[in-house]
C-alpha cells in the first residue's frame, strides 16, 4: 500500500491551476513603491474629494509606524513594501458609460472565467462587479437594482456619488488603524464595490464581485462596504483568481459589513488566488480584513468562504454582536496543497444579550501544506445568554502536511454557553479502498470524501456557487491521497 | 467464471495463502469455511484486489481476464463485487450518492449512460423492497451510526444494485441476529441467477442453512484441504474443525 499511496499523493499533488493566464492589455500605474506621493498620485488619479485623501494619508502615516503581525502560523520571507506597484488600471479606450463600451479584451478575459459582463444572462440572476487590478471595470444590473433603490457600484463611484453614506461608514467597523493590512489597505486601496439595501428592501438578486488580479508586480488592495438597513436582506459573492507567476504578489483587502435592525446579510466567497506551484515558488500573499457588525437588534451576518487558492492565506472574518439577539455565523472550508499556508478562523465578539454565533471549520490539508484554524469567541460582560458553538475538523491527506487548532475563548459573563468541538481525520485506505472495490476511482473517491467532510460548509453557498465549489474542492486537491 | 490456480499471498512477511486452487462456473453458489486465521478473509481481499497483500504466486482468471492485473475498480467494473465485513463509514456522503456514483462509474465504463435521478429511483425503489431497507437510511451518511444488521444490509443492497457476475460475501453473516441474517439470506436467494455466481466465506454453518451451497471448501493454513457439498459443511458443523486436522497432515505428509 504505502507504495501505491505515494503515487497517489503524487497525482494528486500535481494538479494545474486553470486560471494562470495574463491578459496582454495596456496599464495605467503607479511607479514602484509606497510613500506619502503614491498615496496622493491614487487619489489624483480618482480624482477624490479633499477628505478621501486626508483620510487615506492619516492610514499611511499610522501604517508606518506599525509592524507586520508575526504572530500567525506562516512562514514567508519580509515582504519589501517598496518593491510593489500600488496602481494599476486597465487602459480602457473610452470610459465604459454602458457595458456595451467595453474594452473587448477585459470582457474576453471575464468571459475565460466565466463571469458575464453583458446582462443577456438573466437567469443567472446575479449582478457582477468586476475589478482588474486596481479598478472596476464594469458592474452589471445597476438600473434594474436601482429601481428598488439598491446602491451597487465600485467604490470609486461611490466615493463621488454617495460621499455621505462612505463618510459614515468606510472604517466605521474596521478602522484604519485596526492592524498593519488594514492600514494599509486604508492609504492605498484603488477600489471594490459598494452595496447599500434600503430599509426593508430584500434584494432581487445575489450581488457578486469578481476580482482580477492581471498586471505584474501589482498588489491588489480592495475595499468592500456593504450597508444593510433595517429589515433588509442581501446575499454577496466574491471570487478571485490571478495569473501564474514565479514572484508573490500581495493582496490586502477589506471587508466591512454593516447590519441594521432585523437586517441579514450573507457573504460567500471563493478564493481561488493563485497559489503558487508545486514546488511553491510563486502565488498571492493573501491578508485579508473581513468584519461586520451586527449593530441593530435581530440582525444577521453570515460568513461563508471556501478558500483554495494563494500561498498565504490570513484571514479572520469577523462579526461584532452589538445588536441584543443578533445572530454570527461562520462557515469555512479551506484547502491547503503542495507548499499552502493558511493561518484562517474568526472572531464572534458578543456585546448584545441574547447573542448567538456559529463556527463550522473544516481545514483540509495535502501535500506538504499547513492549515490552521485560529478563532476567538469573546462574551463581553453585558452579553448575557449568549450562546457560541464551535466545530473545527480537520482532514489531512498523506503525512507531510499539518493541521492545527487555536481556538481562544474569553467568557466575561457567567450565563453565557460556549461549546467546542474538534476533531482530526485522515482518509482512509479503508476508505478508499471501499469506493474501489464499487468501481470508484480513488480521484472520484477522494473527491466525493472531500466532499462529504465539507459538506455541512458547502450547503451554506448559493445554488450557483455551490458547484463551481465542489469542482474546485477536486480540482485543488486533483492527485492528493493517502 | 473464475479459475484460481495455485493462488498465493502474503502480509508484510507473513505468508498466507499457500497455493489455493479454485473454479466457479456460472450459476453456481461456493461456500469456503474455515477456523479463524485460514485464510478466507485474505482471499476475499485478495480477488478485490486489497493493495495490504502482496500475490507471491499463481493465476486467476476472471471471465477471461487476468484479474489479478487489473486495479480494484476495474474489477469491481467488470462485475466482480465484495460484500465488506466490516463496511467503512463515510460521514457527510449519503448512501444514495454513494451508490448512484458507483452505478453510473460503472455506466460509463460499459459505455452506457448514467442514470437519470427518475431511472436512478426506480431501480432504488425496486432493489430496496429485496433486503427490506428502509429509504430514511438511504439518505443519511454512508453506513455511519448504522447498526451491524443495517451495515450488512446495505451491502446487499449495493450488491443489488450493481448486479455483479461475481459476488464474495466476507462473514456477511458475522454480527446479524436471525431475522437480519434471514433478510440478507432472502435478498442473496432473490439475486441468485444462471448467470451469476456467488463466493460465500463463513466461519459458521448457520448462514448455509439460508443460502444453500452447491459446494463447500475447507480452507485451512493457507490451502483448501476438503471440498465436498452441503453436508460438508454440516459434518464441520458437528465435528468442529479439528476434524480436518488429521486430514490436513495426511494430506501434507
Amino acid at each position: 500500500m504505502p507504495e501505491e499511496n505515494d503515487d497517489i499523493l503524487e497525482q494528486i499533488t500535481t494538479s494545474e491551476y486553470k486560471y494562470g493566464f495574463v491578459t496582454a492589455i495596456e496599464a495605467d500605474e503607479a511607479p514602484r513603491g509606497l510613500s506619502e506621493d503614491t498615496v496622493r498620485f491614487i487619489s489624483a488619479k480618482k480624482n477624490e474629494p479633499e477628505w478621501m485623501l486626508e483620510y487615506r494619508l492619516k492610514a499611511y502615516k499610522h501604517w508606518l509606524t506599525m509592524e507586520e503581525p508575526k504572530w500567525p502560523n506562516l512562514q514567508y520571507p519580509a515582504i519589501n513594501y517598496q518593491n510593489i506597484i500600488y496602481y494599476s488600471a486597465p487602459k480602457q479606450k473610452v470610459t465604459a458609460n454602458s457595458l456595451d463600451e467595453i474594452d473587448p479584451e477585459l470582457r474576453k478575459t471575464f468571459e475565460k472565467l466565466g463571469i458575464s459582463l453583458t446582462e443577456q444572462k438573466r437567469l443567472t440572476g446575479v449582478a457582477v462587479d468586476a475589478v482588474m487590478d486596481s479598478i472596476s471595470v464594469a458592474t452589471t444590473f445597476k438600473e434594474e437594482l436601482s429601481k428598488v433603490g439598491v446602491i451597487f457600484c465600485s467604490m470609486s463611484e461611490a466615493v463621488q456619488e454617495h460621499p455621505e453614506l462612505i463618510k459614515k461608514y468606510l472604517g466605521s467597523v474596521v478602522p484604519a488603524t485596526d492592524n498593519f493590512f488594514s492600514a494599509l489597505n486604508a492609504a492605498v486601496f484603488s477600489d471594490g464595490s459598494f452595496c447599500y439595501i434600503p430599509k426593508g428592501v430584500r434584494c432581487p438578486m445575489e450581488l457578486s464581485t469578481y476580482f482580477r488580479i492581471n498586471a505584474a508586480n501589482t498588489g491588489q488592495f480592495e475595499r468592500t462596504l456593504i450597508v444593510a438597513e433595517e429589515g433588509s436582506y442581501v446575499s454577496y459573492l466574491e471570487g478571485c483568481t490571478a495569473p501564474q507567476r514565479d514572484e508573490n504578489q500581495l493582496h490586502a483587502a477589506v471587508v466591512e459589513i454593516v447590519a441594521m435592525e432585523r437586517a441579514e446579510v450573507k457573504y460567500s466567497t471563493v478564493q481561488n488566488w493563485y497559489p503558487g506551484d508545486k514546488e511553491g515558488k510563486g502565488g498571492i500573499y493573501n491578508f485579508v480584513t473581513k468584519r461586520g457588525i451586527c449593530a441593530g437588534n435581530h440582525s444577521k451576518i453570515s460568513w461563508t468562504q471556501v478558500e483554495t487558492g494563494s500561498s498565504i492565506t490570513w484571514k479572520y472574518p469577523s462579526v461584532i454582536l452589538k445588536g441584543d439577539y443578533s445572530i454570527g455565523e461562520f462557515y469555512s472550508v479551506a484547502v491547503t496543497n503542495n507548499y499552502q499556508q493558511a493561518d484562517t478562523g474568526t472572531k464572534m465578539i458578543h456585546l448584545g444579550k441574547n447573542t448567538r454565533s456559529r463556527i463550522v471549520s473544516k481545514g483540509i490539508s495535502a501535500g506538504k501544506s499547513n492549515n490552521s484554524y485560529r478563532g476567538l469567541v469573546n462574551i463581553a460582560k453585558n452579553a448575557s445568554n449568549s450562546r457560541n458553538f464551535s466545530q473545527c475538523d480537520s482532514l489531512l491527506l498523506g503525512d507531510k502536511c499539518g493541521a492545527h487548532t487555536f481556538p481562544y475563548i474569553e467568557v466575561k459573563n457567567n450565563t453565557a454557553v460556549v461549546e467546542h468541538e474538534a476533531t482530526t481525520s485522515k482518509i482512509g485506505e479503508d476508505q478508499i479502498f471501499y469506493c474501489n472495490q464499487r468501481g470508484i476511482d480513488t480521484e472520484t473517491a477522494v473527491a466525493l470524501i472531500i466532499n462529504g467532510f465539507a459538506k455541512e460548509v458547502m450547503n451554506q453557498l448559493p445554488m450557483e456557487f455551490a458547484v463551481e465549489a465542489q469542482k474546485l474542492l477536486a480540482i485543488s486537491l486533483e492527485g492528493s491521497v493517502g | 467464471m473464475l479459475k484460481i490456480e495455485n493462488l498465493q499471498a502474503r502480509i508484510e512477511e507473513k505468508q498466507i495463502l499457500k497455493g489455493i486452487n479454485l473454479e466457479i462456473k456460472p450459476g453456481e453458489i461456493h461456500a469456503i469455511m474455515g477456523p479463524n486465521g485460514s485464510g478466507k478473509s485474505t482471499l476475499a481481499s485478495v480477488l478485490a484486489g486489497r493493495a495490504d497483500y502482496e500475490v507471491t504466486g499463481g493465476t486467476v482468471d476472471f471471465l477471461g481476464k487476468d484479474l489479478l492485473d487489473m486495479s480494484p475498480e476495474d474489477r469491481a467494473k467488470e462485475g466482480l463485487f465484495l460484500a465488506f465485513q466490516y463496511p467503512v463509514e463515510i460521514p457527510g456522503v449519503s448512501t444514495t450518492n454513494f451508490i448512484k456514483t458507483a452505478v453510473n462509474e460503472k455506466r460509463k465504463y460499459q459505455g452506457l449512460e448514467p442514470l437519470d435521478a427518475a431511472q436512478f429511483l426506480k431501480s432504488m425503489k425496486e432493489k430496496m423492497k429485496l433486503v427490506q431497507i428502509d429509504q430514511s437510511l438511504l439518505s443519511r451518511s454512508l453506513n455511519e451510526g448504522f447498526s451491524g444488521g443495517e451495515k450488512k444490509r446495505n451491502e446487499i443492497f449495493q450488491m443489488a444494485m450493481l448486479s455483479p457476475k461475481l459476488a464474495i460475501l466476507d462473514e456477511t453473516d458475522s454480527g446479524l441476529d436471525i431475522d437480519a441474517l434471514r433478510i440478507v439470506a432472502n435478498g442473496v436467494n432473490q439475486l441468485h441467477t444462471k448467470e451469476n455466481a456467488f463466493l460465500v466465506v463463513t466461519h459458521y454453518q448457520r448462514l448455509l442453512e439460508y443460502i444453500v451451497p452447491d459446494f463447500v471448501h475447507v480452507l485451512y493454513n493457507g490451502r483448501i484441504v476438503k471440498s465436498g457439498t452441503k453436508e460438508l459443511a454440516l459434518e464441520l458443523e458437528e465435528k468442529g474443525y479439528d476434524f480436518i486436522k488429521p486430514d490436513f497432515v495426511e494430506a501434507t505428509a
